[in-house]
């Protein structure tokens, strides 16, 4: 069977299943709307939470990234992972135990103050947004590369199936699709990487692979050989980064403390039912997302070096099919400079004759390895996953965000649960519509938003709700004043360096020589000092805020998360 | 202050200074070993793998792992330690 019969096949199936599940599962009250009835297990919970986590970009763009970025990806594959042990420590158990639905809840009740559930409404729908676009742009990807159909179509059936689950079954719906998603995805990510590690190595675990001898009996290192080549190509060894170190360092702290303060992330652990579950859910959650991340950087050395061996100095017209196929898509592209009918692959930008996007390397990595069919298709259907429960549960936050924060909690309190219910699943009709829009219309800036969303996450939630459980005093004055400054200082940064307003500037103005990408970091600490230091001057906050904090700080009789 | 509120107390510093200690484990594989210390870890070699590289690739995500769950060993037994368990 082709690939193309095969691809159909895999992600029919894929499909049908997660649409079963949304009509086994569908939602009939906010509780399950919101937070799944508050029953789930706590391994449910830590699958579901790693596919939302997962998103497209883990798995079609990250290893590509760090295939060419080498050891810079590192920031990456720490930031993404590292972000897991501070919201398990500092945060997950801690706002269970609160047990609300929502994080502007969260920052709402204990700043006592509507000021500050907005700021922090506002900060979650622009963090969603701006995501939920980047995957419906992977959706697009996917299905214009091996289902052959226009990338627009792409995006609208793949918003058709998004909305179909999310708006029928809600949190409950999305939690267990995502667990089915999460089997998918891995399944479909580790096989391809089994393979060509035991081609390329010998060795059927890849993360081992990626430190062991060649299979050619060479006697050489992987890792030896790609540094080899690398350098020989006027690239950078693999193994080292042409990043700063204090570069390298901001960007891993603004990544992992973003990934803690990300709305979609957190409300995840409201969904079990005691403290102690949210602990080891955030443990398991960790635990399956391990498994790829410890995957991905090994599919980076293999891709960079198979493709580097593949194309570098063969002829043009000796290329094999799938060559051809990614070029019409533009992610590769091919410019005989010097018509000699050979590919030159090399790091000088006047004399390189092949582009190739990172977000084609995983995608592409079965076919330079001359994988079965079945596999490649695996890939297309794992790729859906990744892209599909991420956008989902995205969805949930933007939904709730605009039903319980904004309807609900400020302009309508009033509203019966049934009137809420339909309120959610229209916000989330007219989340998908936007999304899609962007999806079929991408600004040229998706990359940089991705990162915004961070830093922005970094900047506004995390000291907010940190200062929140692990000082009594904190007021709202000082919470307020603090997500302001750190959400309006990261948006200038961003915006100077990346768009040119405010006069813009070179990679040699940049503050203390961090990049847009790390710059949540200093935001952030900017947001702790500036929310400390108006806190000073201001009255603390009133007794019964200070008994909530020492509330939460105690993990029994959490009972159930509920709006009232 | 009653006895409830001294043991929620002394449950509330034993709980940060396990935080205290994970959390200084967490930076020392990561920023230290990946980031901070990786040219003098990569003059070390196992296998095909420099240590720094490997820290900043595999090695912390590994740690990351293996805190959470001591954390929740140790919570669960610091919560029966203080009749907070259910």
């Amino acid at each position: 069977m082709s690939v193309q019969i095969w691809t159909y096949l895999l992600v029919g199936i894929t499909f049908a299943l997660y649409i079963g599940i949304a009509i086994w599962s569908r939602a009939g009250s906010t509780r399950d709307f919101y937070v799944a009835g508050g029953g789930v297990s706590p391994l449910a919970n830590g699958m579901a939470t790693a596919a939302d986590w997962m998103s497209a970009a883990s798995f079609i763009s990250m290893a590509g990234i760090i295939a060419f970025a080498g050891y810079d990806g590192s920031v990456y594959l720490m930031g993404w992972t590292g972000g897991y042990v501070l919201l398990a420590l500092l945060l997950a158990p801690y706002l269970r135990k609160f047990g609300k639905f929502t994080v502007p809840d969260f920052i709402g009740d204990r700043y006592y103050s509507k000021t500050a559930r907005i700021v922090a409404v506002i900060c979650a729908l622009i963090v969603s947004f701006t995501y939920v676009a980047g995957q419906m742009r992977g959706v697009g990807v996917v299905f214009s590369r091996f289902l052959e159909v226009d990338i627009n179509t792409g995006v609208i059936i793949g918003m058709v199936i998004v909305l179909f689950y999310a708006v029928l079954g809600g949190m409950k719906g999305i939690t267990y699709t995502q667990v089915a998603q999460y089997c998918v995805l891995i399944f479909a990510f580790m096989v391809p990487a089994i393979f060509i590690s035991i081609q390329m190595t010998g060795n059927p675990i890849p993360q081992l692979g990626m430190g062991s001898k060649l299979a050619d009996g060479s006697g050489t290192y992987l890792m030896d050989k790609l540094d080899g080549l690398s350098t020989e190509l006027g690239f950078n060894a693999y193994t080292n980064g042409s990043k700063s170190m204090a570069d390298v360092f901001a960007i891993t702290l603004a990544l992992m403390v973003g990934t803690a303060g990300l709305p979609h992330v957190i409300v995840r652990f409201f969904t079990v039912k005691r403290v102690k579950d949210a602990r080891k859910s955030a443990g398991l959650a960790l635990l399956l997302i391990a498994i790829l991340y410890t995957t991905a950087p090994a599919v980076s050395v293999f891709a960079r070096t198979n493709m580097i061996n593949t194309v570098n100095n063969m002829e043009y017209s000796s290329m094999p099919e799938w060559f051809t196929k990614w070029e019409t898509t533009g992610l590769f592209q091919f410019d005989d400079k010097n018509k000699d009918g050979k590919i030159q692959y090399v790091a000088d930008k006047s004399t390189n004759e092949l582009y190739v996007d990172p977000d084609s390397m995983v995608l592409a990595n079965p076919e330079i390895a001359n994988l079965p069919a079945w596999v490649i298709a695996l890939v297309a259907a794992g790729g859906l996953a990744a892209a599909l429960s991420t956008a989902a549960g995205l969805l949930l936050v933007i939904s709730s965000s605009v039903s319980h924060d904004l309807i609900k909690k400020v302009f309508k309190p009033n509203i019966s649960d049934k009137g809420e219910l339909w309120a959610a699943r229209l916000a989330a009709t007219v989340a998908v519509v936007i999304a899609g829009y962007f999806g079929i219309n991408p600004p040229g800036f998706v990359a940089a938003v991705v990162a915004l969303a961070f830093g922005l996450a970094a900047a506004s939630f995390f000291p907010a709700i940190v200062l929140g459980i692990f000082y009594k005093k904190m007021n709202k004055e000082g919470a307020i004043a603090g997500m302001v400054t750190g959400t309006l200082l990261m948006l200038f940064y961003m915006t100077k360096f990346k768009f040119d307003w405010f006069g813009g500037g070179t990679p040699e103005d940049w503050w203390f020589g961090i990049s847009p990408e790390g710059f949540g970091s200093i935001a952030m600490v900017v947001n702790f000092i500036v929310s400390i230091v108006v806190m000073k001057f201001t009255p603390p906050p009133p007794e019964n805020v200070q008994e909530i904090v020492e509330d939460i700080r105690i993990p029994s009789g959490s009972g159930e998360a509920s709006g009232h | 202050m009653s006895d409830k509120q001294k043991q929620a107390s002394a449950y509330w510093k034993e709980n940060v200074k396990y935080l205290f200690i994970l959390l200084a484990i967490w930076f020392l594989v990561s920023y230290g070993a990946g980031i901070l210390f990786k040219d003098a870890m990569d003059s070390i070699k196992i296998g095909g793998f420099k240590l720094g590289f490997w820290f900043a690739q595999q090695g912390s995500i590994y740690v990351f792992v293996i805190l959470i769950f001591v954390y929740v060993r140790l919570m669960n037994k610091l919560d029966k330690k203080y009749g907070y368990d259910e």
